[in-house]
């Protein structure tokens, strides 16, 4: 079967890899229809994440057909269509029981800090990816959901990470009505943060990124206001001075490691890798938010650590909330919101690729060429 | 002086204040306190493990199933084995994984010319689509890479000459 496989920073190749096999009794194999580039794949790609090893196949993003179950799944049947949350989650531990379905114990020997997630690198429990034809879905009983009748295959995709990501972007910020709400990064994650932070009684949505594409589409789509820090002299200031002088009652970091705007954070985190990435938007969010604030993360960092104005967490009294997104709690919440018409994640779309030229997607996306939001990679044996 | 249990119970002022409501994980957590009974829950089935897994040294045994995504091998499975005798807590666990990592591309690249295959770093660099959408910068990048390449060499063989 055609499956990615990295090669090393910026390099990925679509090769010929085995078929993956059943190898505990509640795995499923699904064939892959849609898989999606993610900006956490990002972070593999550009070679942030420790312990991501030549021949991994990247994807964690996907929806795809049940093929074949082992003996102990049984909610599941073959021919199936389902959406697989991104954490793999046993079901069973005390953390899964908590709905913490991002922090499962049973699924990553390598780390405890983090859950199993498919296509991941080892630090995430060593998984093949989606982004190939076919994939190997542990504990097929409690991940995957069925796609219901008449939701479309481009929302479906979404729900398995950025919709759920955003959501709980928000939901972690406990916005309350009239709040002013800021959020870091116009990708997909921050789009639909901007989104639901609505939904949650905002009284003021504003994003904050550097590519004005980006800044013009959350703009109408949220809707929100949207500026542009390479225009503003510092983020932080254009934050105060537009509450008056008080900042903002709740910040969300929506960038990660892969942030850009500060020469320093950019040189230390990216280049030399003496820290974990640039936490450029997060020191902005802690910088910006008002004293008894609430800062929720869901921008990805690596394990090691980061340069941040952790004294200022203290002195303003900062509550910090962050996570991997727990995506099976929150789907049958988001996919109501769905059906109702409250939000159309699908129009975040931009590009649709065959698998072959992953390489490709992987560059466009990294690079943010030709307008690109949201690109989705068809495998050839999709066949829909 | 020696550790002895203590009985929370028999603490002056143990629980006054507690308050269910003081919970900031709220909604995400749905609150059981099972982890607070340690590691006792109904494991699920172990998923064989016969391949090399690494296991973080902050848990007892390898996690109910794992990836089999690339094992450890050669030089910088080496490297990975000795950081994992390194919490995920200690610098001595990151930073030899990422040497590995970089030492694992070279593996990668000798692996796929032993096998006759010659990589096309073009294509697996995914320049076709600056190619398409950034044309210009890219080209200019470019030059003033080779420029700087260009340079670079002569300098080097205009000093080995002289050496
Ligand atoms: N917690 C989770 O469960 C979860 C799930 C999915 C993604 N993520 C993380 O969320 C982050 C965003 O993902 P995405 O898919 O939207 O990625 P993306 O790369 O498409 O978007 C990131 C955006 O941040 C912008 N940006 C860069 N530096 C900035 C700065 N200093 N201030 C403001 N904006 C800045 C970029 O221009 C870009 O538009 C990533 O770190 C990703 O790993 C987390
Ligand atoms: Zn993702
Ligand atoms: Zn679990």
């Amino acid at each position: 079967m055609l499956a990615t496989s990295y090669r090393g920073p910026f390099r990925v190749r679509v090769e010929q890899k085995p078929y993956p096999e059943i190898l505990h009794p509640q795995d499923a194999i699904v064939r892959v229809t849609r898989s999606c580039i993610c900006g956490s794949d990002l972070h593999l790609y550009t070679g942030l994440v420790p312990d991501t090893r030549v021949g991994t196949t990247f994807g964690h993003e996907f929806i795809g057909v049940v093929e074949e179950l082992g003996p102990e799944v049984h909610n599941l049947k073959v021919g199936d269509q389902v959406i697989v949350p991104f954490n793999i989650a046993c079901g069973k531990c005390a953390f899964c029981k908590q709905e913490l379905y991002g922090n499962c114990h049973e699924s990553n020997p390598q780390a405890t800090a983090v859950g199993g997630i498919y296509g991941y690198s080892h630090t995430a429990g060593g998984y093949h990816g989606g982004q190939a034809e076919y994939v190997r879905v542990p504990y097929a009983d409690v991940g995957p959901m069925v796609i219901p009748e008449g939701l479309d295959p481009d929302d479906a995709v979404l729900l398995t990470d950025v919709v759920p990501t955003g959501y709980q972007a928000a939901e972690m910020a406990g916005i309350q009505p009239g709040d002013t709400v800021v959020i870091f990064g116009a990708g997909p994650v921050g789009i639909m943060a901007a989104k639901f932070s609505w939904f949650f009684g905002a009284g003021r949505v504003i994003v904050i990124d550097h590519l004005e594409y980006r800044l013009d589409f959350v703009r109408k789509y949220a809707p929100c206001e949207a500026y542009n820090f390479k225009s503003l002299e510092d983020p932080v200031v254009f934050i105060k001075k537009t509450t008056d002088w008080m900042g903002a009652d709740v910040c969300i970091d929506a960038v990660g490691a892969d942030a850009s705007g500060s020469t320093m954070q950019s040189i230390t985190g990216k280049k030399l890798l003496l820290q974990a990435g640039a936490a450029t938007a997060l020191h902005w969010a802690i910088n910006s938010v008002k004293k008894g604030g609430i800062l929720s993360i869901v921008g990805v960092y690596g394990p090691t650590g980061n340069l941040v104005p952790v004294g200022n967490i203290l002195n303003k009294g900062i509550t910090v909330r962050a996570n991997q997104a727990s995506v099976k709690r929150l789907l049958p919440k988001l996919i109501k919101h769905i059906q109702e018409g409250r939000v159309s994640p699908k129009d975040i779309i931009t590009h649709r690729l065959p698998l072959e030229e992953a390489a490709e997607g992987y560059r466009m996306f990294a690079a943010k060429l030709d307008n690109c939001i949201k690109p989705v990679l068809i495998p050839p044996a999709a066949k829909v | 002086m020696e550790n002895k249990p203590i009985d929370y119970k028999n603490i002056t002022g143990w629980g006054v204040d507690a308050d269910p409501k003081n919970d900031p994980t709220y909604p995400m957590k749905y609150r059981t306190d099972e982890e607070q009974k340690g590691y006792t829950w109904d494991r699920p089935a172990q998923q064989p493990v016969n391949i090399e897994v690494l296991h973080s040294i902050e848990r007892p045994n390898v996690s109910a199933v794992f990836g089999t995504a690339p094992p450890p091998q050669g030089l910088s499975g080496q490297i990975r084995r000795f950081a994992f005798r390194y919490s995920e807590s200690s610098f001595a666990h990151w930073l030899p994984l990422i040497l590995a990592d970089r030492v694992n591309v070279v593996e990668g690249l000798v692996d796929d010319f032993k096998r006759g295959h010659v990589p096309n770093l073009a294509a697996e660099l995914g320049w076709k689509a600056e190619w398409k959408h950034n044309r210009k910068n890219f080209l200019k990048k470019m030059i003033g890479r080779g420029f700087m390449i260009y340079a670079l060499y002569k300098v080097l063989s205009h000093n080995s000459k002289k050496a």
